[in-house]
């Protein structure tokens, strides 16, 4: 487990199990024209993860919902963020 | 959910149930949408509440709230890379007076919060996201949620959505947030035994300590980091600017986990047991950040209009004031038997124009420019009056005058008379 998935493993959440509440809108363009990639540095939650071919794939499991991500993606505006439906999500114990 | 109200309220942290509450005091008939389980289950902050604009609303919240404790010692440190230099005030609240600040944990408080305002009368409905806000023409008339036959109307719409407020950004009433403009803060919440805790920081029964800390543990990067005794745990957090992290590419987390590990802060920490990891935008953009406030039917409160004081780390205070203000501001149309449209609900922003909200956001306007346009603030000065502090107090046979010039020549060469002159002038300017 890596460092950040260790300390996300303490949260309490309730998955909506086949409904991402956040999409790349289009893969390609993360991929071959972004060069800055920040999400993959700055998601607090370690959504974002950097391949080897410069892909960049998201899992939102473990998503804090801070907003992070979609306003760092300001050239491409490539990420397509809603709130879960009602009652998902992460459920904070203590805030 | 086909019935009609007097006002919606979307979102239940401090500025929605501030306004819930009020509103249902003057007699309105009002739902409460909040996206979580249960009110704060979504919500994050440091966390430190002042009881003034909480007190405006329950006089006697202090024998009721969850309130972890109240800080009778407040820390500020300047850290380099080992050391820190830094100032303590501690006091012991006098028998006349009522502790003015607490720490709390926001998920315990907003559900007891919210619970007042449901006392009052409110309509509470949970587990409930809004998606869009319904309009005729250009007035605001209710809102769609993401429940069957979602659709619910009312006469005016409270958006207290929270710092990334979805819906104003939807309906196009606000912009999207700079990454310039929110900070992003990480927060590990450790867990004790009271006694340890008590121990650690030389404070009893609910006596509570607060440490703020600036320095090279933001790696330069415009931001600041905290520690916050609560009743059993202690709450740990950074928080910087996104656009700085985004710049310098440092996970969060990997920030947090080297400020645990300064020499300062390890002992204080030690043998912590971790039971959450948070994360949350704060609005940081001040005065010039703040989007129009009201429209046609629509009035926005808390975060999710910019109300925070990074400054002085105010936020949760600014909510209830906005909210309680908000709330008064329609009531007081209602009775006049005038409209809630867009020229009348300008009497919110006229309002809080006369409150200490903008007054003080309009005194510290230009605080983030000056930070950010001389990082040296952050990063040269912390290591400089570190190092001062060493070579001053250090006995090793050095004559005191020969030290004294030593710091002397260690701020010259490192920022000349005129860099020192013109900080001290600049910084006088962004605070005064």
């Amino acid at each position: 487990m890596s460092e950040v998935e260790e300390k996300l493993y303490q949260n309490r959440y309730r998955l909506d199990a086949g409904r991402p509440h956040i999409r790349i809108r289009d893969p390609e363009v993360c991929q071959a024209r972004c060069t800055e990639k920040s999400c993959a540095a700055c998601c607090p939650a370690g959504c974002y993860t950097l391949g080897p071919e410069g892909a960049i794939t998201l899992l939102t499991d473990g998503c804090l919902e801070c907003g992070t991500c979609r306003i760092i993606c300001s050239e491409f505006r490539n990420v397509d963020w809603e709130y879960p439906r009602g009652g998902f999500g992460i459920l904070f114990k203590f805030g | 959910m086909n019935e009609r109200f007097d006002a919606i309220v979307v979102g239940a942290g401090p500025a929605g149930t501030a306004t819930a509450l009020t509103l249902a005091r003057g007699g309105w008939k009002v739902l409460q949408i909040e996206r979580g389980e249960y009110p704060g289950s979504k919500n994050v902050q440091g966390a430190i509440l002042y009881a003034d604009s909480l007190q405006k609303l329950i006089p006697n919240f202090r024998e009721e709230a969850p309130l972890e404790r109240h800080l009778v010692e407040q820390r500020v440190w300047v850290l380099d890379d080992r050391s820190y230099i830094g100032s303590t005030y501690r006091s012991p609240v006098s028998s006349d007076a009522e502790p003015d600040r607490y720490t709390i944990l926001r998920a315990q408080f907003d559900k007891w919060f919210a619970k007042k305002a449901q006392e009052e009368g409110v309509l509470l409905i949970c587990e409930t996201t809004v998606l869009d806000l319904l309009r005729e023409g250009e007035r605001v008339v209710g809102v769609r949620t993401d429940r069957e036959q979602g659709e619910v109307y009312a006469d005016v719409v409270i958006l207290a959505d929270g710092v990334n407020s979805v819906l104003a950004r939807k309906a196009g009433i606000r912009p999207e947030l700079k990454a310039g403009e929110v900070a992003l803060g990480v927060k590990e919440l450790l867990f004790y035994s009271q006694e340890s805790l008590e121990d650690r920081f030389g404070i009893q029964g609910d006596e509570g300590v607060a440490i703020e800390m600036v320095g090279k543990i933001t790696r330069g990067m415009v931001g600041t980091a905290f520690l916050y005794t609560n009743k059993e745990s202690l709450a740990v957090g950074i928080g910087c600017l996104l656009s700085d992290f985004r710049k310098e590419k440092v996970p969060p987390y990997v920030l947090l986990a080297r400020l645990k590990e300064h020499p300062a802060l390890r002992p204080l920490l030690r043998d912590g047991e971790m039971k959450e990891y948070t994360a949350h935008l704060i609005p940081e953009g001040g005065y010039k950040a703040i989007p129009k406030l009201s429209g046609d039917g629509w009035l926005i409160v808390g975060d999710a209009g910019m109300f925070v004081n990074s400054v002085h780390r105010e936020g949760s205070n600014l909510a209830m004031e906005t909210g309680r203000i908000a709330a008064e501001t329609v009531i007081e149309l209602k009775q006049a038997g005038e409209p809630f449209t867009e020229r009348n609900l300008r009497r919110y922003r006229q309002r809080l124009d006369q409150s200490f909200v903008m007054k003080d956001l309009r005194k510290y306007q230009h605080v983030h420019e000056v930070l950010d346009q001389n990082r040296h603030f952050l990063t040269t000065y912390p290591e400089l009056v570190n190092r001062a502090a060493e070579t001053l107090l250090r006995v090793d046979g050095v004559d005191k005058r020969a030290k004294e010039k030593e710091v002397t020549r260690s701020f010259r060469k490192h920022r000349s008379y005129r860099g020192l002159f013109s900080d001290a002038v600049k910084l006088w300017r962004a605070f005064r």
